[in-house]
């Protein structure tokens, strides 16, 4: 494989209504932001690649046609991917791909969601007639598989809550993150609304527009640079339906991690990732996924968030960012976890920057947690 | 009114569609069950999971599901939640349970609602048995079934429902 590499990440902020500009102007916003930060002019640019979820948010059908100038496509190759909530990660690895196959030198890549325009609970919610028709949004459908995880491991109650405080924590850090919770603490999260058992409000992600671009270059583009050299990425999926599947440590997810970290040379993820950026939208996907994800053993997950270790001062730093917890535009959701993954090992995340970050990982998953899409990038080449 | 509609920097522009959903062979097959009151599941000839509802192919083995099992119309709660938010246009009113109906014989689960219990009673591994709406509005639906409701037998070990091929 022709080695790749991040030379620029370009975010829009994240807001519930970003009016002040159409869906052209938020992608374009992110897009001129990658470039500057990469130093690349447009000529430089051999392909784009977009992605976003579903189009009925918007109620745009295939946006990437009606983008193609605003995104520079014109008269370039371009591909639209869509793989559910994990397609920001999954629109990343394709845009490595490219590189990857030595065909192109410098792809750009970028993911947008602008939830503000429609209503995604309905546009998740058609009725089909094999299914009732239970109206309960994107909570109602993972709230279940947390009940079932808290059962398996009898967790304390307050785990949840953690994760909400240490995230939007973290939020206070990243002036572009959608929720910024001045005195966010525990009894703030305890005290919120009820929404789905044991779900309550301020464990659950906001509805976000935003906009997330990268530019990805091959080697002999990259070697002068400050990059994020990507060691392993991966993408999996499993049967929705299918008989024998465990909702709640998806062996998609496992299959997709061990795939990484062999490519990365990974062993121990836990000593050898410096911290990673995953796509936990309820707050109880934090012990779940770093149970899944192989960073502890099943059902030791809600030790490492008990114990502080997920902080940005811990010592297995989780979503420095905010994470999902914080902003969400969903198209855009997984590739701000792989752009922020490049930016730690960059060194460029500023205020919410974790101290010598060589080795950083970018998760998201999608769907009924059928879809995952996953990258290990380092501060260097070898 | 707010700041956001005064300076209306945005109009409303509202889609309908109407789409006509095509359920193919084996879900057609079962559609017609369940409009007669029958809940009929498909099993994979080669691992022998019992899909219901069928989607006509074992996602497993990747194989049709030919052969027909007709299921009890009970079984057991696998998980849920108790819904609370208030989302605009939702004919149900919260909060309402939402959970996984593991039906007695069948190797999948579904969602569906459960009532006739106090919210604080309801519980993981609770036995659970369908009420039907009546008979004059069965249509090729799911909703045919109003909700499911507990009976009083013994709780069902949910860890022994994960399916394991023979």
């Amino acid at each position: 494989m022709i080695p790749a590499a991040v030379i620029g990440v370009g975010q829009t902020n994240y807001k519930a209504k970003r009016r002040d500009v159409s869906i052209a102007g938020l992608v374009r916003e992110a897009i001129d932001k990658a470039l500057l930060a990469s130093d690349v002019e447009w000529d430089a640019i051999d392909a784009v690649i977009l992605g976003k979820a579903p189009d009925m948010f918007e109620g745009v059908m295939m946006p990437e046609l009606y983008l193609a100038d605003a995104i520079g496509a014109v008269g370039k190759p371009v591909i639209r991917v869509h793989t559910a909530g994990s397609v920001g990660g999954s629109t990343a690895i394709i845009a490595a791909s490219h590189v990857c196959s030595g065909k192109f030198d410098t792809v750009l890549t970028v993911t947008f969601e602008k939830q503000s325009e429609s209503n995604a609970t309905w546009a998740l919610s058609p009725r089909y007639p094999y299914s009732p028709h239970i109206n309960a949004g994107a909570g109602g459908y993972f709230a279940p598989f947390i009940r079932e995880y808290i059962r398996r491991h009898n967790p304390p109650e307050n785990i949840g809550w953690k994760v909400a405080v240490k995230d939007r924590i973290n939020a206070l850090k990243n002036p572009l993150a959608h929720l910024q919770i001045l005195g966010i603490d525990e009894k703030m999260v305890s005290d919120s609304p009820m929404l789905w058992e044991p779900l309550r409000y301020l464990e659950s992600c906001p509805s976000s527009d935003g906009a997330c671009a990268m530019v990805i270059a091959n080697k002999n583009l990259s070697n002068s640079r400050n990059a994020a050299w990507i060691k392993g990425m991966a993408v999996r999926s499993e049967g929705t339906l299918s008989a024998g599947r465990d909702e709640v440590n998806p062996q998609g997810g496992i299959d997709c991690a061990k795939d990484i970290y062999n490519q990365a040379g990974i062993t121990n993820p836990r000593n050898e990732i410096d911290c990673a950026e995953i796509y936990v939208p309820f707050s109880w996907y934090e012990p779940m996924w770093l149970e899944n994800l192989g960073f502890t053993d099943i059902g030791e997950g809600w030790k490492l968030t008990n114990e502080g270790l997920t902080e940005l001062e811990g010592d297995l730093p989780i979503n420095m960012s905010g994470g999902v917890l914080s902003s969400n535009p969903i198209g855009a959701s997984g590739m701000i976890r792989f752009g922020e993954a490049a930016l730690q090992v960059m060194g460029l995340a500023e205020d919410h920057q974790v101290k010598n970050a060589k080795v950083a990982m970018g998760h998201a998953y999608g769907g009924a947690a059928q879809f995952f899409s996953m990258w290990i990038v380092s501060s260097t080449k070898d | 009114m707010n700041q956001e509609d005064k300076e209306k920097d945005y109009f409303e522009s509202p889609i309908h569609l109407e789409y006509q959903y095509t359920a193919g062979a084996a879900t057609t097959r079962f559609l017609n069950k369940v409009k007669e009151g029958k809940l009929v599941g498909q099993e994979c000839p080669k691992c022998k999971a019992v899909y219901v509802p069928p989607r006509g192919s074992c996602p497993r083995d990747g194989i049709a599901t030919n052969r027909e099992v007709e299921l009890v119309d009970q079984g057991c709660i696998e998980s849920f939640t108790i819904v609370h938010i208030p989302i605009p246009g939702n004919p149900i009113v919260p909060p309402y349970v939402c959970a996984m109906i593991r039906l007695d014989g069948a190797n999948i689960s579904f969602l569906h609602l459960v009532d006739g219990i106090k919210l604080t009673d309801i519980r993981i591994g609770m036995r659970v048995k369908a009420v039907w709406k009546p008979k004059s509005e069965w249509r090729h639906s799911l909703e045919n079934i109003k909700w499911f409701i507990p009976t009083d037998e013994p709780d069902v070990d949910v860890t022994k429902l994960r399916f394991k091929p023979e």
